[in-house]
């Protein structure tokens, strides 16, 4: 199970190869087409009234003067659409006891009642996008303001007011879990008890492209059209259905190029039915895009949670158990389909992670508060109980005059298939052997003398490291074991010959940067010998795709690749049959490569133009009981706990006295994700998700005021850091393939935010080591380097 | 519930010569540059990431330097030649810029990387000798948030240390007459055409702030 980089003999010629982009063309030359690129007939320009305040209740909402402001077509408040059966709520569930969990709906547009600044009140409806603004600044709305819930602890003060009347205690979700028999006793007796206490910021995912959607009715195909960027196609048209009472079918959900998402985008927006229910309405085309300001203060945050965490160690620094508490600041609403529980969930199911930790106790709850509502974010919950973890072997470390790296490789978990406290099997990886082959390239770099030598002349150098698996591949056993309502896992594909030879392939996953158009291509080119240029991928469109669970949660390659190779498996064998009539001989005697059904005994093939032709053309020709047509399905789910990446990452950083600058000197990362299908594709997932990991770690957040005013609303406060900010980043592959997924790959789209933050932090507090200062505490900011610098040995 | 008995707002009669066509069209004084090029010529290759200044998915050529396009009013790049990423290559044939962010990888979801392919093409006419370094402090003139930016730092150096073997070779063999030697495979005619078009070469500028404002300080 250590690195293997030999393919196995199934594997052909594209996977595995960094085979240039099929995106890039056009995205290169100005023809992408993203969603604000729409332009339809008669298309009108929507944007929202937003409450000013953070909790209150709405006296009065007059639009009178908007619909006078020149160039506004139409406003709408939730009263205005209520009509004709109303706008159901968008409600997210869990299966779980009131005690548990509760629900709560999210209106599509607010009504008596606003819980965050930010939240839309009505929609404004223009010729341009211009007017639309000037309609907003004539809106008149009166509040009568309550007290803004603006932190955890006021959520959860006794006697807090609100924030939804249902959910005492603003609790959304509590569970309490585990709970190995004997922990208190363990911790009790242990030699070495440390604990970690952290709070980590709000983040934005921030895709550089806004939410948005252009909603038209088509008269043609009776039908609402909604262009929309979103990760989750058939959930939007789901949720759209519902909300406005139409048939399913009565919805076409159409994702253009998507300019990133990184799971804002994996939640239904209130904004996208809203628009089709303007749509409707008026019987035109209404085109809305989230402006910047909008974007950063009243989408989908994530991020904000609080952990108070023990672990014990006997006095060879072996793990003895974890106690942990996890509060998680949801914000106003619950998202669909995941609900308010995602976050805790996460923790609370996957904390001991890469170690063997023979007890576990957790609570976790979510709480709601006046501030813009959560959604997943790349890594959900990872990023920060990495972090946490690797705090607490690092300060073990320290109290038990361990190398940190040592007390590490003590705990690993190296035996496969590993079965955890916390009820989850873990598959083949290779966490000792990342964690020696990053250590060893920072020793063989120089990074520990360098670290000594400039420690004696006054500097500041630390080094760090996080190690950590991430759960990829979520079937739908996994997410049915969360008590979601709504359980995502399997992913359908239906592969399509046509008279050519070419092949079009569908996706339930849906590619947003991923580059799902190169590497989807690459597995099915494989399976069927085929020259890649002979493959398109279709994903993204509703009534072209079968039912889909969108991109998220690292599963698309996974999931949706696995079931690519299947259904292109299945349209093989249809090949070898009508080819063995062609050829006379037994099937069993046929391969397929090279664009053809081949018979390796005599050199003989049948190019698969010619079996398309019988098939579709001449399909008198057919063998009998074989159907015309070159078309195959096939459904990918995991019924295990998924399967598992891993990384270690390690981080050289330099802390500057005067500025309490955090520069990162070096940084290597070790990444396993099973078989690689585009190498370059790996590293480019890889390196984005640092970037956005040391973007948590040091730079991003957004705070609120006293009053629940969100302090960041331009990029002048939301400090997304730029290439000087963010370092060179050293990638080395181990490769430990995945048994039960059809191509051996595991999900690799979250590994890199996940490891960054604990790493960053292990290094700064190496750096900080002679003040006696720890920082658990993100982002770390120059003030909080500065002041602990300012701290004398 | 109409909106033609509104009155018009003002408009004014504006010419715009952008990737060496002639415009005109009418807008409203308060138009952006950026909206002007994306929903009234219809060039969405041009991206809208922030309306502040900050983001750069927006970045266009105004003679021959990189400017915001959120920041400017159409009317004020009157007189001016107009340069977006619809202008790098060549029909079907990308650009040796264009090729290079391809093959490093420098983009992944796409949204960002007109600004970034525009942002270089300004900086390479003007520094075409410039070090790896100098191209990342460019590059942080602009947000990506996908790549962690080190791919667009290669795209672009990779790029500019090709067109510099290339002319080297071509000083020494076959005579200055033009820009790259095919034998490159990198060098595309469209782009050749361009920088000898009648626009003549970009002009000298400072370096400091390039795009008119953006850069914080931390």
């Amino acid at each position: 199970m250590t690195a293997q980089h030999s393919r196995t003999p199934a594997d052909g010629p594209w996977i595995g190869a960094s085979v240039g982009r099929r995106e890039d063309p056009r995205l290169l030359s100005g023809n992408g087409r993203f969603t604000d690129d729409l332009e339809l007939p008669g298309m009108l320009h929507a944007q929202f009234v937003r409450s000013t305040v953070a909790h209150g209740t709405v006296t009065s909402l007059d639009l009178t003067a908007v619909r006078q402001v020149p160039g506004v077509v139409a406003a709408f408040s939730a009263e205005d659409l209520a009509g004709g059966g109303g706008l159901a709520d968008i409600t997210a569930r869990l299966g779980r006891p009131l005690t548990e969990f509760v629900p709560t709906g999210m209106p599509v547009l607010a009504r008596d009642r606003v819980r965050y600044a930010g939240e839309p009140l009505a929609v404004v409806v223009a010729r341009d996008a211009y007017a639309a603004e000037d309609g907003l600044e004539a809106a008149r709305v009166t509040y009568e303001t309550l007290p803004a819930i603006t932190s955890e602890e006021q959520a959860l003060a006794p006697g807090a007011p609100l924030v939804h009347d249902e959910a005492s205690a603003n609790t959304l979700l509590d569970v309490s879990m585990f709970a190995t028999e004997g922990i208190d006793e363990t911790f009790d007796e242990a030699p070495c008890v440390v604990r970690v206490e952290t709070r980590t910021g709000r983040q934005n995912a921030l895709p550089l492209e806004t939410r948005g959607v252009v909603a038209s009715w088509d008269h043609r195909e009776d039908q609402l059209l909604l262009q929309t960027s979103t990760q989750v196609p058939h959930q939007v048209r789901t949720t759209a259905a519902r909300c406005l009472g139409l048939d399913e079918r009565a919805v076409r959900v159409v994702v253009p190029d998507m300019g990133g998402g990184f799971g804002q985008k994996c939640v239904v927006g209130r904004e996208e039915i809203a628009v089709g229910a303007a749509a409707l309405r008026l019987g035109r085309p209404v085109k809305w895009i989230e402006d910047r300001k909008d974007a950063l203060s009243a989408s989908f945050l994530a991020r904000e949670q609080h952990y108070d965490v023990r672990a014990a160690f006997d006095s060879d620094g072996r793990i003895l158990g974890l106690d942990a508490s996890v509060v998680c600041d949801m914000g106003a609403y619950s998202c669909y389909p995941f609900t308010a529980g995602i976050e805790p969930l996460m923790a609370s199911a996957e904390m001991p992670g890469v170690y063997k930790v023979p007890a576990y106790r957790v609570r976790a709850r979510a709480v709601t508060t006046n501030k813009a509502p959560t959604a997943p974010y790349r890594g959900v919950s990872r990023p920060q109980y990495v972090m946490v973890m690797e705090r607490l072997f690092e300060r073990a470390a320290r109290e038990l005059d361990l190398e940190p790296t040592e007390i590490r490789r003590r705990n690993l978990i190296t035996q496969f298939p590993y079965t955890g406290v916390n009820n989850v099997t873990y598959d083949p990886g290779s966490y000792l052997e990342s964690l020696n082959l990053c250590e060893s390239v920072l020793r063989e770099e120089g990074w520990y003398a360098a670290k000594e030598a400039a420690s004696a002349r006054g500097r500041h150098l630390g080094i760090g490291y996080s190690c950590f698996s991430e759960r990829t591949g979520y079937g739908s056993a996994a997410f049915a074991q969360r008590k979601m309502e709504v359980v995502p896992g399997f992913d359908i594909s239906e592969v399509r010959m046509d008279t050519s030879g070419a092949l079009v392939v569908t996706t339930g996953t849906m590619s947003h940067g991923q580059s799902h158009e190169t590497t989807m291509a690459q597995i099915a080119a494989d399976e069927l010998g085929l020259d890649i240029a002979k493959v398109r991928i279709h994903q993204g469109d509703t009534d072209r795709i079968t039912y889909g669970w969108g991109t998220f949660a690292s599963r698309s390659i996974a999931i949706g690749g696995s079931a690519i190779r299947l259904a292109a498996g299945k349209l093989g064998e249809k090949l070898k049959v009508i080819a063995a009539s062609v050829l006379e001989v037994p099937a069993e005697e046929l391969e397929l490569g090279q664009g053809a059904v081949r018979r390796p005994a005599d050199g003989s093939s049948v190019p698969y133009e010619e079996l398309a032709d019988i098939a579709y053309l001449k399909s008198h020709l057919l063998p009998k009981d074989v159907e015309p047509g070159l078309t195959a399905t096939a459904t990918f789910d995991v019924f295990n706990d998924g399967t598992f990446s891993n990384a270690t990452h390690g981080v050289v950083v330099e802390l500057h006295q005067g500025t309490g600058q955090v520069e990162i000197l070096r940084y290597v990362c070790v990444e396993d994700c099973g078989v690689a299908i585009n190498p370059q594709v790996v590293e480019g997932q890889t390196r984005g998700g640092i970037a956005q990991g040391i973007a948590g770690a040091l730079f991003e957040q957004v705070t609120y005021d006293e009053h629940g005013a969100p302090s960041a609303v331009s990029f002048m406060d939301y400090k997304v850091p730029t290439a000087l900010e963010i370092p060179e980043i050293s990638i080395h592959h181990l490769e430990t393939p995945c048994a039960f997924t059809e191509t051996g790959a595991k999900g690799v789209g979250e590994g890199g935010t996940i490891g960054a933050p604990g790493a960053v932090l292990n290094a700064v507090n190496d750096a900080l080591l002679p003040t006696g200062v720890e920082l658990d505490d993100t982002p770390i900011t120059p003030e909080t380097v500065v002041s602990a610098l300012e701290q004398t040995p | 519930m109409t909106d033609t008995t509104h009155q018009p707002r003002q408009q004014q009669l504006i010419s715009l010569q952008v990737n060496g066509e002639h415009h005109e069209l009418l807008t409203e004084p308060r138009r952006t540059l950026v909206d002007a090029l994306r929903h009234d010529l219809r060039l969405t290759g041009t991206h809208v990431g922030c309306e502040h200044g900050i983001c750069g998915a927006c970045t266009v050529l105004l003679d021959g330097q990189p400017v915001r396009a959120c920041l400017m009013f159409a009317a004020q790049a009157e007189g001016s030649e107009i340069r977006t990423v619809e202008s790098l290559a060549d029909g079907r044939q990308l650009s040796d810029l264009q090729q290079a962010f391809s093959e490093h990888h420098g983009l992944q979801c796409g949204f960002c990387t007109p600004g970034f392919l525009m942002l270089a093409e300004g900086f390479l006419a003007e520094r075409p000798e410039a070090s790896k370094e100098e191209i990342r402090e460019v590059v942080a003139s602009n947000l990506c948030r996908c790549t962690g930016y080190q791919t667009i730092v290669e795209a672009i150096d990779d790029c500019a240390t090709r067109r510099r073997a290339a002319l080297r070779s071509q000083l020494e063999g076959n005579g200055p007459e033009h820009t790259g030697p095919e034998h490159t495979g990198h060098q595309d005619a469209g782009h050749q055409n361009e920088s000898n078009s009648e626009t003549g070469p970009p002009r000298a500028a400072c370096e400091e702030d390039r795009c008119g404002s953006t850069t914080r300080s931390r």
